[in-house]
């Protein structure tokens, strides 16, 4: 089956209100393509689960976000995304924080379709009191331990970056680590992967080991090329993350001025004027 | 007396911290810890793991400044990795706080009301699991009323009396083992399992502790200075691990 779709048909699947997953780990290979395309939806009310970056700090500061689901927001080389904090701050956004493995833990149950896993991972934070709904569950064998039962975290949809894909939903990451993609899709019921590139199957086990082919068609409902989809994120081995225009960014907090002024440079353009501006700044 | 800087003299203390961890991975926050990770496997703990901060567990002494010879990786350890390894308890983490309180509970999550806090800060990351699992020490390089606290906001490290609400069995791998401060260094050596000064620093006083801490610490009688690195500790800091000095700007 041809899974080729394009970022706005993906996007015009979300209704307000709905459950994102966003794959990636802090400004580590971030569906940053997608994301663009949300800012241009008129899509609102999310809940957002997400090993945190720029993805949230964008999503919060444009309004998209009712609700977050993480164990932290991070932009790696600078530790914290001034827009999430902001958007915490004025109390638009609601954070069900959780411990990063206890996040695991949700979304793989639900990846499994298990109600609940067992976990000692929360007991005695501030976990228990943020997320109320939290319950504990005591061991039936011989030990009887009580541990946190950490509740299956259901997506209605999943956004992941890919270095290579093929077209029928396969895809390859070629940097150190997965993250938790894949857990991501498992636990959507919709699932977008972008890619840097579409390849041919065959072409696939040439680029990389084995192990890279990491995502396989089942996990994936649509497949996307968006070369630089991943920008300003880093997305090894194709690119480096954007250091320099991290820094724009987070200078995008500073007041409503600058936010303005970037908002209409990089984000109220589609993504190929983005990608070809891009282009232009790193040749010029 | 020699000319260690206060960083070194932490990172000494930091490097301390390891005895006796044997074969474990090590995950540090801040440079003073890497520092001492690092002189720590350099000369009492060759067997500790470290990480290159991406995925990669890498043995030998990648400096944390400086020039770096090609790492030599000994194995493949994604985050997922990690959060296996740490469920099972081989590990020492040197966490950061933002604060502190006297039963070792540390927030670096948000500071206020966590509905809407006056400063949203990274998260709780691994924290809770963390703590629950393996040892786990903190490294405060600005000691004061504002880091050690008493009350912390958010707990995201578990305290010794938030352990003792569990149960003998849900507690057994929990061990705040050492907080370290540019001050002194802190552990929980007390029948209530509360926080006591350790060690002072050479140069700073009891009074300055006192009067930087906003809880009242455990005070032995006599109060032990923290040793100074060794003539051969300095060399391999200064010549190898860190000849850019990024300890030294991390702490004065």
């Amino acid at each position: 089956m041809d899974k080729r779709t394009t970022l706005a048909a993906a996007v015009a699947e979300l209704r307000d209100g709905m459950t994102i997953g966003v794959g990636g780990w802090g400004s580590r290979r971030k569906p940053m393509a997608i994301v663009r395309e949300i800012l241009r939806s008129p899509v609102k009310d999310l809940t957002v689960m997400s090993y945190g970056g720029p993805d949230v700090g964008l999503l919060c500061k444009a309004g998209k976000v009712k609700r977050l689901v993480s164990g932290f927001v991070s932009l790696d080389s600078i530790p914290l995304d001034p827009h999430f904090r902001a958007s915490r701050q004025n109390g638009s956004v609601e954070f069900r924080e959780l411990d990063e493995g206890m996040f695991q833990w949700g979304l793989y149950a639900e990846a499994i379709r298990l109600p609940f896993l067992p976990t000692r991972a929360g007991l005695g934070s501030s976990v228990l009191e943020i997320n109320p709904e939290l319950k504990l569950v005591r061991s039936p064998y011989a030990d009887g331990e009580e541990l946190i039962a950490m509740p299956a975290l259901a997506l209605d949809v999943a956004f992941i970056h890919m270095n290579r894909a093929d077209a029928k939903g396969n895809g390859q990451y070629l940097g150190p680590d997965v993250y938790f993609d894949d857990v991501m899709c498992g636990a959507a019921k919709r699932r977008f992967m972008t890619c840097e590139r579409i390849v041919e199957t065959k072409e696939l086990l040439a680029g990389g080991a084995l192990q890279t082919l990491r995502i396989n068609r089942t996990q994936v409902d649509g497949v996307i090329e968006a070369p630089g989809g991943a920008h300003f994120t880093e997305c090894p081995p194709d690119y480096g993350r954007d250091e320099v225009f991290q820094r724009e960014y987070t200078a995008s907090a500073k007041d409503e001025e600058n936010w303005r002024r970037f908002k209409a440079e990089w984000l109220d353009v589609s993504e190929a004027e983005y990608q070809t501006k891009l282009h232009a700044r790193r040749t010029a | 007396m020699n000319d260690a800087t206060r960083a070194e003299i932490c990172a000494a203390a930091v490097s301390d911290n390891f005895r006796g961890d044997g074969e474990i991975l090590v995950s540090c926050f801040g440079s003073v810890p890497s520092l001492g990770a690092r002189l720590a496997k350099s000369t009492h703990a060759p067997d500790l793991l470290l990480t290159d901060g991406i995925a990669s567990l890498v043995d030998g002494v990648q400096p944390v400044s400086g020039k770096r010879a090609a790492p030599l990786v000994e194995a493949w350890m994604p985050f997922r990795s990690v959060f296996d390894l740490l469920w099972g308890g081989r590990r020492h983490v040197v966490m950061m706080a933002s604060q502190i309180d006297r039963f070792g509970n540390q927030n670096f999550s948000a500071v206020g009301a966590h509905a809407k806090p006056s400063a949203q800060l990274i998260g709780m990351r691994g924290a809770p699991g963390n703590t629950i699992h393996h040892p786990t020490s903190y490294w405060v390089p600005n000691h004061s009323k504002q880091t050690f606290v008493e009350r912390v906001d958010v707990v995201c490290g578990i305290g010794y009396d938030r352990a003792a609400g569990l149960s003998p069995q849900q507690r057994r791998f929990h061990e705040i083992r050492r907080v370290i401060s540019n001050l002194g260094v802190f552990d929980f050596a007390t029948p209530e399992r509360r926080m006591r000064l350790a060690s002072l620093h050479p140069g700073v006083s009891i009074d300055e502790v006192v009067k930087s801490t906003a809880f009242e610490l455990a005070i032995p009688g006599d109060v032990p200075t923290t040793r100074l690195p060794s003539a051969s500790e300095l060399a391999l800091m200064r010549e190898q691990i860190d000849p850019e000095g990024f300890a030294n700007k991390e702490v004065r």
